[in-house]
């Protein structure tokens, strides 16, 4: 059962069109990634699921309600932790959930039990009384996490998750997605240029190049369909999308990227 | 969280979905998702009240040395009133104005890092998010009120003590820090970065204090500044804090013209701040 579908999802920027004709379907329960170089549209895809952008034109379903016309039931289903930094850092662990409990309608009643598990579900029970800003990168990046899963969200958006995190925590935070789809069966859609992470986490990926799908299946088929043995998903990706060392994103994703990064780190 | 496709959830999503088309229901999820967020700008001032510290010098300023000295000089027809008691409501409305003025800011830093992203795609209707925020810099204008009733009492100021009177002030303290800090939303939405942002701000706030009653009556103004003030809501603001703070002080407006446009104000500037939060997001 698909739980995401596109339909010739396009989004232009004046001349630039960032996302171009982008149809592909996301089963229910599956981590799907999106794949592509810096600046090839997946974030302006993710931007569009989540009802932040809206599209040029082409449609998208999730879960049945469309992104154009029933915004607000897409926004109660969905998660969505943006690549850029989205705990507030002035405010403890707990009270950055305590407000998302309540702005997803979460009763009363069951608000404590639920950031209770969520809080010991990513191991962040011991500092969740603590102000944000003196938690580590991996440790922020769980937080967010959680934020987005308090309201048990069918679709879960997440936006380079690891992006500016050390290897370890990169590792600790890909064991914690794994997790959330076994024990949740939370559809996820991630997006990333790291093909190891994409290799580890998901079950088919989507590879994007200059706002085009240029191919669509499970990392092992990608591998296979590129003809060369013991190829890596690496090989696949620079057979699909060619060059990829000219592109590189506008000067102003570059600087938030970093920023992000150093923030993380 | 387990099985979501299991009949739990979908038992869930038929509930709320009909409490989505109950009014009473909207409206309640309405005021609980404002309160909210003003909780959580609450939150933040309570970690961090050094910024409300250094809030607190500016009245004092005003009111012992400009305030003293003025009052010496009998220049301005202020009528039964000292210069003193006649300029505290006024200094009380510019410290509202100031600390409301900036709150903007957060904004744009928000808007930087990722937050706001977040709030607009959760599914909280967007003035609930411009009006919380509002509200939030109402309860950051108490802290100010308190500054300046505790100079007003060093310096003998006749309060009027009336508990009435002072909810009433309490309330034109939330009112006017509510109408300065959503205009500082929509301000924040359409310069987009700090640096012009503060530039805005710096030659925003002299013109809405000096172009108002709070250091002189109107009717000393040349016409076109009388024209100017008469537009200005800090004016109607001041206008009733002189009604409600002073014992002896009166409204030359009535207080429900005075709060009919700060309610007004208000109201506009949180729809339009509400409309425009979600472009801070793409």
């Amino acid at each position: 059962m698909a739980i995401i579908e596109t339909v010739e999802l396009t989004r232009r920027f004046g001349e630039l069109t960032a996302v171009d004709s982008l149809t592909v379907s996301v089963q229910l329960g599956e981590v799907f990634g999106l794949l592509g170089p810096n600046g090839a549209g997946k974030t302006t895809v993710i931007k569009m699921l989540t009802t932040l952008l809206r599209p040029t034109s082409g449609e998208a379903r999730i879960a049945g309600f469309s992104i154009t016309k029933n915004g607000v039931d897409v926004r109660r289903i969905i998660g969505y932790v943006p690549q850029l930094l989205s705990a507030d850092s002035t405010l403890t662990g707990y009270e950055n959930l305590m407000v998302f409990a309540k702005l997803y309608d979460i009763p009363r009643a069951e608000r404590k039990s639920r950031m209770t598990e969520a809080l010991s579900f990513m191991g962040l029970q011991e500092v969740a009384n603590k102000l944000v800003r003196t938690y580590s990168g991996g440790m922020i990046r769980r937080l967010e996490i959680i934020q987005s899963i308090l309201h048990r969200p069918r679709v879960l958006f997440l936006d380079e998750p690891t992006v500016g995190l050390d290897p370890l925590a990169r590792k600790a935070l890909w064991e914690h997605i794994n997790k959330l789809r076994v024990e949740y069966g939370t559809t996820i859609f991630l997006t990333t240029h790291l093909m190891e992470e994409a290799d580890r986490l998901c079950s088919r990926v989507a590879i994007m190049h200059h706002g085009k799908l240029v191919a669509l299946g499970a990392p092992a088929e990608l591998k296979a369909s590129i003809g060369a043995a013991d190829a890596t998903l690496d090989d696949a990706f620079i057979h699909f999308t060619g060059d990829v060392l000219e592109s590189g994103g506008s000067y102003r994703e570059t600087s938030r990227t970093r920023r992000t990064a150093q923030r993380l780190g | 969280m387990r099985h979501p496709e299991q009949g739990g959830q979908l038992n869930d999503s038929a509930e709320q979905a009909l409490k989505r088309t109950n009014p009473l229901a909207i409206v309640t999820s309405f005021i609980r998702k404002t309160l909210a967020i003003a909780e959580m700008e609450a939150r933040k001032m309570r970690h961090d009240p050094t910024e409300l510290a250094f809030r607190a010098v500016q009245p004092a300023l005003w009111l012992l040395v400009f305030g003293q000295v003025f009052t010496r000089t009998h220049v301005i027809p202020t009528g039964d009133l000292s210069y003193l008691d006649f300029m505290t409501p006024g200094v009380l409305a510019q410290s509202v104005l100031f600390i409301a003025i900036f709150s903007g800011m957060t904004i744009i830093w928000e808007r930087d890092l990722g937050i706001i992203h977040k709030f607009v795609a959760s599914p909280t209707p967007r003035v609930a998010l411009s009006l919380g925020k509002a509200l939030a810099g109402g309860v950051r204008a108490f802290s100010q009120a308190i500054v300046v009733y505790v100079l007003a009492l060093l310096l003998h100021v006749n309060i009027n003590w009336n508990p009435l009177s002072l909810i009433g002030v309490l309330i034109l303290v939330v009112l006017g820090a509510a109408t300065f800090t959503a205009f500082s939303l929509v301000i924040a939405f359409l310069v987009k970065t700090r640096e012009r942002f503060m530039g805005i701000g710096q030659v925003l706030t002299m013109p809405f204090f000096f172009a108002s009653n709070a250091l002189y009556p109107i009717s000393i103004m040349p016409d076109w500044l009388k024209v100017i003030a008469h537009i200005n809501p800090l004016t109607y603001q001041v206008d009733a804090l002189r009604d409600l703070m002073l014992s002896g002080g009166s409204s030359s407006f009535g207080l429900p013209l005075d709060f009919g446009v700060l309610v007004m104000a208000t109201t506009v500037l949180v729809i339009i701040s509400g409309w425009l939060y979600p472009r801070a997001a793409t």
